[in-house]
């Protein structure tokens, strides 16, 4: 197994190293096929999907396949431009040079998916790493374990094989992997594992990118017209209980309100609960026992137990986790220390809404902070005032759909930015370039020094450039190239 | 610092996108000592242009400039979020442990290593600005002499060879060679005198560690023999003469290490192009030098040849340019700076997405019926036509 593993991984090292990967034609040629995979295979990915996660057609076209074919055609449109040298601007004083920065690609990257979208999680870096034209190992999440049989069936079907291939595995698989060498390596999950690839990642020296989580808060602020009121509710509800159920780095983890609005709010979320989010069809189940486990114990901490104030049902069976309401669980409890990746939606009250950036302060940075306000002054305040990967205002969740935006984190939410360009970007080498010619000799480059030549590059660093005419006796021109 | 304004797609309409530059926070910079007052500041300025308090930490083997930062900088600077740390390697250790929110390192890769597994165990980010072998490939129909100074003053006007985008070693061809040798005795000899042992236009070797270590390199027997200029060494002075190799086996000390001092092997070949094997025979440079006035050449060499940086008929000058981003790739490092990729270096770029309550759209939540399936599906593909079908319920799944 070993033995196959490292074949895999030096088969994509030679094909890197023959030039194969780099032509605008063979990128668009795998994303042209990574679209027809996706056309192509709509019914089985969504068949894995819900084998692995119980998934919605609705959620795994909306949050995967459907988002994934965006992706690809944002960089099949753009993927000229973006090979494309970029011209740089070069000081007078240095003519005639000029200067440019080349696109160049890492090499053979190292892609580690997620299992809560783990075809999503899978084929959006690999779409950047394809555009960027580099060789790719893909590992996806044994989690997910239908998903990660579909990738490593299809893709060989679809794509280059020579070029990308999928290794399936659990942590074993991980950790051999972990041992070669890489150009570079993207890593989706926990800030744990994040951790543990990085320090791996520092014996070659190979730069990483890490995707990981975090508590996303969304503060609710009072809002005066009752539409904008229904449609925030829509809002928070969908991106906890309609997105995987919570099982997901930008899902919204907790509520912070002012106190005297939070049984208004748990009013309407419990009724938008009941109106959307009781069929155990529209949602996406718990993705194993150990997970399962772990949000059974958060809520069923006695301090914790205490404060449902809605759902709370547990069905280890069908892996199933009731939309669950706490109001005010102590901020020590396990469900407010750690990311819920669940159904369980704690609502934190406040005195006053404007409190809820000293909470954020001091608390490791999210992904995403989430308000919903039309108050400029506090929209203001949480832009300037607090961190976090990304910022989104009156929605959730949805900002991971615009690919003018980089999406990825800082702090414990990590480092390295993806979609649409950045993608690109993310698997690139920004490589100078500099071309000088042999015309336009200055003397006062080359010892012997003096303070002559002193004196000509303070008026170069200063583009003093009258000074320097006036010291231009010194001039050299040659004769031929 | 301006925020970014940025499009948005149609699927999220109404709404307005922008990236917001915000400081990182606290970051440590570990400078080097062969540039120390350069090395240390420049990455401060690019720091501080981002909002970030600083701690710098200089070498301590350049102790006069160490200290002069520590005695001077907090009477310019705002010395309550601007600090010096001196010390070697203990104080360095300590820093390392504590929690940074970014690092910038200038130095070798063998403590960039320990660098980089420090900083995982807090998820923090770094630049790593190192080194390796900056190859100069000379092809022949060229300025010679203007070359040759271009060379000369790369690799010893610039600290002595102690740089890392100092030219490492040069590859030419064989019957080149001769003219390319004799060039660089005249440049040498016009730069620096009959004497350069004894010129003050050149830097000395900064201590005795890497004086052996430079000895070390002479010394190896594979090299012996090929000296075909210079040698000289005066231990007291740490001085040793601009020094060039001819042919020196691959497998030689010298050109496996960065050199990193005066010292210049010229490997020859028989066709340039074997050049490009060679070089990526090795780690990837932080520059790559090629001087012709082919443009097969160039164009060959550009997309052969991976380095950090590279340069066309010159040596070193691209640093100079704060348009260009200046860093490494593999083993010469991770991520860049110089200019505004300074300040984005220690920068956090933070999407933000203003969205109004106008335009719900409810096919976005359950339950999922088969009408929303496929309203959704359009706005997904951005289809227009298919979009206004599904809304008047025309749309056959």
């Amino acid at each position: 197994m070993a033995m196959d593993l490292e074949r895999v991984v030096e088969q994509a090292r030679e094909t890197f190293e023959s030039g194969g990967t780099r032509s605008y034609f063979w990128r668009r040629s795998q994303l042209r096929a990574l679209k027809d995979l996706l056309h192509e295979k709509e019914a089985a990915i969504c068949e894995a999907l819900k084998l692995d996660l119980g998934k919605h057609r609705v959620e795994a076209y909306r949050d995967e396949i459907g988002f994934l074919i965006k992706s690809v055609d944002h960089a099949l449109q753009n993927l000229k431009k973006w090979m494309k040298p970029e011209k740089v601007s070069v000081p007078l004083v240095a003519f005639p040079t000029t200067s440019e920065v080349v696109l160049e690609p890492l090499g053979v990257v190292l892609i580690f998916a997620s299992w809560n979208f783990p075809i999503g999680l899978s084929l959006e870096p690999l779409i950047g790493a394809i555009s960027a034209g580099n060789s790719v190992v893909l590992k996806p999440s044994e989690l997910a374990s239908a998903s990660s049989k579909f990738l490593a069936t299809n893709l060989p079907k679809y794509l280059d094989n020579k070029a990308v291939s999928v290794i399936e595995g659990g942590p074993l698989v991980g950790q051999q992997l972990l041992e070669q060498k890489w150009d570079k390596i993207f890593f989706t999950g926990s800030a744990r594992i994040g951790r543990i690839i990085m320090t791996a990642a520092a014996k070659h020296l190979t730069p990483v990118c890490l995707e990981l989580g975090g508590k996303c808060p969304a503060i609710i602020d009072s809002l005066s017209r009752s539409r904008d009121v229904k449609v925030a509710i829509n809002r928070v509800a969908g991106a906890k209980w309609g997105f995987c159920s919570g099982q997901a780095c930008i899902a919204i983890d907790y509520l912070l309100v002012e106190e005297k609005y939070a049984p208004f709010l748990v009013d309407l979320l419990k009724e938008k609960i009941k109106n959307c989010y009781m069929r155990p069809a529209d949602l996406t189940r718990i993705v194993n026992k150990q997970h399962f486990q772990r949000l059974r114990e958060m809520i069923e901490d006695p301090l914790v137990a205490d404060t449902v104030v809605h759902g709370g049902s547990l069905d280890q069976e069908s892996l199933y986790i009731e939309p669950t309401i706490l109001l005010d669980p102590p901020l020590d409890s396990e469900v407010m220390k750690e990311e819920i990746f669940g159904p369980l939606l704690p609502i934190i009250t406040l005195k006053k809404i404007g409190d809820s950036i000293e909470f954020l302060k001091g608390r490791p940075k999210p992904l995403v902070i989430y308000a919903f306000t039309n108050d400029e002054k506090l929209k203001k305040r949480i832009i300037e005032e607090t961190s976090s990967g990304a910022v989104t205002f009156n929605d959730a969740v949805i900002q991971f759909a615009l690919d003018t935006l980089p999406f990825g984190g800082t702090g414990e939410s990590g480092f390295g930015k993806y979609h649409g360009r950045f993608s690109f970007d993310q698997f690139s080498h920004r490589k100078a370039v500099m071309r000088r010619s042999f015309c336009l000799e200055f003397s006062f480059r080359y010892p012997p020094w003096n303070e002559r030549k002193l004196q000509f590059l303070r008026y170069i660093y200063s583009f003093n450039y009258v000074g320097l005419l006036l010291l231009f006796l010194g001039l050299k021109r040659c004769s031929s190239t | 610092m301006k925020p970014e304004k940025v499009s948005s797609i149609l699927t999220a309409f109404p709404s307005s996108s922008k990236i917001v530059s915000e400081p990182l926070g606290v970051v440590l910079i570990i400078s080097a000592w062969n540039f120390p007052f350069l090395l240390g500041i420049d990455p401060v300025i690019g720091a501080i242009a981002a909002g970030n308090a600083v701690v710098l930490k200089p070498s301590e083997s350049s102790p006069a400039t160490s200290s002069l930062f520590a005695r001077i900088l907090p009477s310019y600077v705002d010395s309550s979020c601007i600090k010096i740390v001196e010390g070697s390697i203990s104080e360095t250790t300590r820093l390392l442990e504590q929690k940074w929110d970014k690092i910038l390192y200038t130095g070798n890769a063998i403590v960039a290593r320990i660098i980089l597994a420090a900083a995982a165990k807090h998820l923090t980010p770094v630049v790593l600005e190192l080194g390796g072998k900056c190859p100069v490939v000379v092809d022949s129909d060229i300025d010679l002499k203007a070359a040759a100074r271009r060379i000369v003053v790369g690799k010893w006007g610039t600290n002595n060879g102690q740089a890392c985008i100092a030219p490492d070693y040069i590859i030419t061809t064989k019957s080149f060679s001769p003219k390319l040798v004799d060039a660089l005795k005249t440049t040498l000899e016009k730069f620096y005198g009959k004497e350069p042992m004894k010129s003050e236009d050149l830097s000395r070797v900064v201590n005795s560690n890497h004086f052996s270590r430079l000895t070390r390199l002479l010394a190896d027997e594979k090299v012996s023999g090929k000296v075909i200029h210079g040698g000289e060494r005066d231990e007291k002075q740490l001085k040793i003469a601009p020094t060039l190799l001819l042919d020196i086996p691959d497998d030689s000390l010298m050109m496996q290490e960065e050199i990193f001092g005066p010292l210049l092997p010229i490997i020859t070949v028989d066709n340039l192009e074997e050049s490009f094997d060679l070089i990526n025979s090795k780690p990837k440079p932080l520059a790559a030098y090629l001087f012709t006035t082919s443009k097969k050449l160039k164009e060959k060499f550009l997309n052969s040849v991976s380095a950090g940086g590279m340069l066309i008929n010159d040596t070193t000058l691209h640093f100079t340019n704060t348009n260009l981003p200046f860093g490494g790739v593999g083993e010469s490092g991770m991520g860049s700076y110089h200019g505004k990729f300074s300040f984005d270096a220690f920068t956090h770029k933070k999407g933000v997405l203003h969205r109004s309550f106008v335009g719900e759209v409810s096919a976005r939540y359950p339950p999922y019926t088969p009408r929303k399936q496929k309203f959704l599906k359009a706005v997904l593909n951005g289809d227009i036509t298919d979009l206004v079908l599904s809304v008047f319920g025309c749309l056959k799944s």
